[in-house]
């Protein structure tokens, strides 16, 4: 069913790379490359996972992917334009239609404005002929969807929990009713009993609205909870991409075999014999190396 | 005799807004040789908690009941006794390697300075030890490696280090506190692994705080579970994970995603707890 | 068009409605410093201290019975006399040194205000300008401020006065235009581990254009570095003007200011000593508790203590 629709994200060749600083006067200058070719679809209403290690690159896509930073080869097209060649219009829609959620979540927000402020911000940006009192409304109605209570429209970040926090996060990026969440580590900060009620809160927001989410974590069990299909990122290459039972079940590629094996089973047995099959995989890696 | 004995552990901070009851009522014993995890969220006052035994607190805390140490009473000890208990008898893994290595000194340095104060090594036999050390913590060409400078070494070789470095007057009993939060999912299976052999080698006792109760399952043989300041679950913790009694715990256990059980919804009875306690 | 259906009318009384019914006000970061800073007794004494100077520079010359300029041929060199009205002495000419203080003082707080404001407006805006563009931008706005630096600011502040010839309002800016580059700097600095937060980049990728970045995201978190800077400034101004005056470049008799007035009586101390010892006492309070003030702020927004 998903094969015949056109998807609303295309990702071909995508590689982005960094010059680093000269090493001296002759060093000559170092190039970082941080995604080396990236090639996806992604369909409405969908959750894609990506998942990788620090240092894969997965934050870089993203980053790439809604050009908050320059890709150095390959595209990315959005509804059928082509992000790299957008004109400053047409990124105002991109940037409608495409938010994020950021890891931190009170690093994410500004320390100086209300939750109120923080919320009405995009929609200030998008729709500034929206009047103050329709302004409010809205933003006390997302407050209300993400399960804040809009009396603490006034409050600054640091009045909110860790939790808390990332609602308001959630709900300025829901403000304009985009198409496509970016959510990068959007719950590796939060507590194990924060965590679960905000996963829980994402999947039924994306339920209820019909969103798309890349949804990009360290936590490939997180990520399988969530997502549809997986992405497997390791050194900026994709190693593995399908649905999201068959890469945490029957993964094909080495990496990610050893990443599953590393994920830690809250049961007693099962981690025991896992703790056998890490020595064994292990062992196989040195004799490779 | 138990090794560490810990009765109604209260520790208190006096802060701007009054005073901030971060452990209310901690009791645990450890044996010789066997291991401990101390699971809880941020806020349940499980790395106070380890830290008052060793004098660790910030200026404004305050500790109250009893931890005695091999038979003797340490809670409050002044620092210049309590220091002959760190390095010797008990040793520390931070969460940040980085905060107790000294990014200016050689390993080498780090190493053999704590072996020749505490041991009286000379130089030489203090550094074999060291590289012997390296090498039981698995890293690579230890005999050249230990003359580098720690931001020369990976974050997962790093903890590594700081372990050997915990390890090198073999300690009766080692607290690791977080040590593997920071680091890779790959490298936190090594590290984790590492640490139960060390411990199946050294018969080190080892109290393992963490807030993820998937690295305490196979690790650990009692798990004692915390939340705002107090005792909710102490047992084996195969029967912690077989059969949770406290609603807190079933709801922590149910909280997490796991890669072997499909389910469709997260609990958030957990989170419900928190919510009460004003932390959500 | 919005009248016309009158869906405006009833949002705005529903947002009315949110407004009124609840909605507690936040506790702001500037708020929470505040309530820090009047915890500190030194600086909360110095800041009654301050004000106390400000309001009797500002309204005492109406209740002295002498002005600054008026000369009183009866008393030439006297100490103080009660009876004449002249509390603290008056100087060589027969001026009145207690209205010849309150004018120094308004003035040296003038200068100080003045180009305070200056060098704070021109360095934030520069100094946020120059960070958030970084690269090629920042290294040539930042190469301007080293060679501004490199700049004698007397010969500066005298080349002013030389091409210009001397105004109150040239040591301003003079002033203010030296005091800009430290902030330029300091604001750069801050501006640059900003920029990094994940709240730039949550604005940029909701679509922000850069100067409203700056001045909506970066701007008000400066304001901690940069108030506790303008107040340790306002000291170094007072200083650098009376260095002036003392030179001889800086305010015109009949006027005055703190470093003229102590200029002049430094020379006669042994004599005269009136003539030092009000001047001074002013100049040295208003420096200590500006101090305590700049230390007290320091601590109040430092977010160590958050």
């Amino acid at each position: 069913m998903i094969e015949t629709r056109e998807p609303i994200l295309k990702v071909r060749d995508l590689a982005v790379e960094f010059t680093l600083g000269s090493n001296g006067l002759f060093g000559g200058k170092k190039i970082l490359r941080a995604v080396k070719g990236v090639s996806f679809d992604l369909y409405q209403g969908e959750t894609l996972g990506i998942v990788g290690e620090s240092g894969c690159g997965k934050s870089t896509l993203s980053r790439a992917i809604i050009r908050l930073l320059p890709a150095t080869a390959g595209e990315a097209v959005w509804l059928g334009r082509d992000i790299q060649k957008m004109n400053s219009n047409e990124l105002l829609d991109l940037r409608k239609d495409i938010q994020m959620i950021f890891q931190d979540p009170l690093a994410s927000l500004n320390p100086r404005m209300t939750a109120g402020d923080i919320i009405a911000e995009p929609l200030k940006i998008h729709m500034p002929n929206i009047g103050k009192a329709e302004r409010a409304v809205r933003v006390a109605e997302m407050m209300q969807k993400v399960g804040l209570l809009p009396t603490m429209i006034n409050k600054y970040p640091h009045e909110f929990s860790g939790g808390q926090c990332q609602r308001i996060g959630i709900a300025r990026a829901l403000i304009t009713n985009p198409k496509l969440i970016i959510c990068d580590e959007a719950v590796s900060a939060l507590d194990v009993s924060i965590r679960a009620q905000v996963v829980n809160l994402l999947m039924d927001l994306q339920k209820e609205l019909g969103i798309s989410l890349l949804f990009i974590s360290h936590d490939i069990a997180v990520v399988r909870h969530i997502a549809q299909r997986i992405m497997v990122l390791y050194f900026g290459e994709v190693v593995e991409i399908g649905e999201a039972e068959q890469v945490t079940m029957d993964p094909h590629h080495d990496y990610t075999k050893r990443l599953i094996a590393s994920v830690p089973v809250p049961d007693p047995k099962v981690e025991m014999e896992r703790r056998e099959e890490r020595r064994r995989l292990r062992k196989a890696a040195a004799k490779a190396a | 005799m138990a090794l560490l004995e810990v009765k109604n552990l209260k520790i208190d901070f006096l802060t701007h807004d009054g005073p901030v009851h971060a452990v209310k009522d901690l009791s645990y014993t450890l044996e010789k040789g066997k291991t401990l995890a101390i699971v809880g969220e941020s806020g349940s006052g499980k790395t106070q908690g380890a830290f008052a035994l060793m004098g660790l607190l910030p200026k404004n805390g305050r500790a109250s009941g009893s931890v005695m140490f091999d038979g003797k009473e340490i809670l409050n000890l002044p620092t210049r006794e309590l220091r002959s208990y760190r390095a010797e008898r008990i040793g520390i893994i931070f969460q940040d390697p980085m905060t107790s290595l000294n990014p200016y000194l050689r390993i080498s340095r780090q190493m053999t300075e704590v072996l020749e104060l505490h041991r009286g090594m000379s130089n030489s036999a203090a550094l074999a030890e060291s590289i012997r050390m390296l090498d039981a913590v698995r890293i690579p060409d230890a005999k050249n490696r230990v003359h580098m400078y720690p931001h020369e070494f990976s974050g997962g070789m790093r903890q590594r280090v700081m372990i050997a470095m915990a390890l090198l007057c073999s300690p009766e009993l080692l607290i690791a506190d977080e040590p593997t939060t920071a680091l890779d999912v790959t490298v936190q299976a090594e590290i984790i692994d590492l640490l139960v052999d060390l411990q199946e080698d050294f018969n080190t006792a080892i109290i393992l705080i963490t807030h993820d109760l998937g690295i305490v399952a196979g690790t650990c043989e009692d798990t004692l579970v915390m939340f705002d300041g107090r005792v909710m679950e102490y047992r084996k913790t195969a029967d912690i994970f077989d059969k949770p009694e406290h609603p807190y715990t079933q709801g922590l256990l149910a909280a997490v995603p796991r890669l072997d059980k499909k389910v469709d919804r997260l609990s958030t009875v957990s989170y419900e707890f928190m919510a009460a306690k004003g932390e959500a | 068009m919005p009248g016309l259906t009158g869906k405006d009318q009833v949002l705005t009384d529903y947002a009315n409605k949110l407004a009124v019914l609840d909605a507690p006000k936040g506790r702001s970061l500037t708020q929470d410093a505040l309530r820090r800073l009047s915890k500190n007794k030194a600086a909360v004494v110095s800041i009654g201290i301050v004000v106390l100077i400000i309001l009797v520079a500002f309204i005492g010359p109406y209740f002295v019975p002498w002005g600054y300029s008026e000369v009183d041929w009866t008393s030439i060199r006297k100490p103080p006399d009660f009876d004449k009205g002249h509390y603290l002495g008056t100087d060589q000419n027969g001026r009145d040194m207690l209205a010849r203080v309150l004018q120094g003082t308004q003035m040296s707080l003038i200068v100080a205000a003045v180009a305070t404001v200056v060098s704070v407006t021109i360095g934030v805006v520069y100094g946020a300008v120059s960070g958030y563009f970084g690269g090629r931008v920042d290294s040539l706005m930042m190469r301007f401020v080293d060679v501004m630096y490199a700049l004698p600011y007397i010969l500066f502040v005298i080349i002013l006065v030389v091409m210009f010839g001397r105004n109150p309002v040239l040591l301003f800016v003079g002033i203010g235009a030296i005091e800009w580059l430290t902030m330029a700097r300091i604001v750069r600095g801050q501006t640059l581990s900003i920029k990094e937060k994940e709240f730039i980049e949550a604005a940029r990728a909701s679509g922000a254009k850069p100067f409203a970045i700056i001045m909506r995201h970066i701007v008000p978190n400066l304001s901690g570095p940069v108030v506790i800077y303008a107040t340790l400034t306002i000291p170094e101004i007072i200083i650098a003007e009376s260095f002036l005056s003392y030179l001889g470049l800086g305010v015109q008799e009949p006027q005055t200011s703190l470093g003229t007035l102590i200029s002049a009586g430094a020379p006669v101390a042994e004599v005269l000593p009136w003539m030092l010892l009000g001047p001074a006492a002013v100049l040295v309070t208003l420096l200590l508790c500006l101090t305590y003030i700049g230390d007290g702020l320091r601590d109040a927004l430092d977010p160590k203590d958050r």
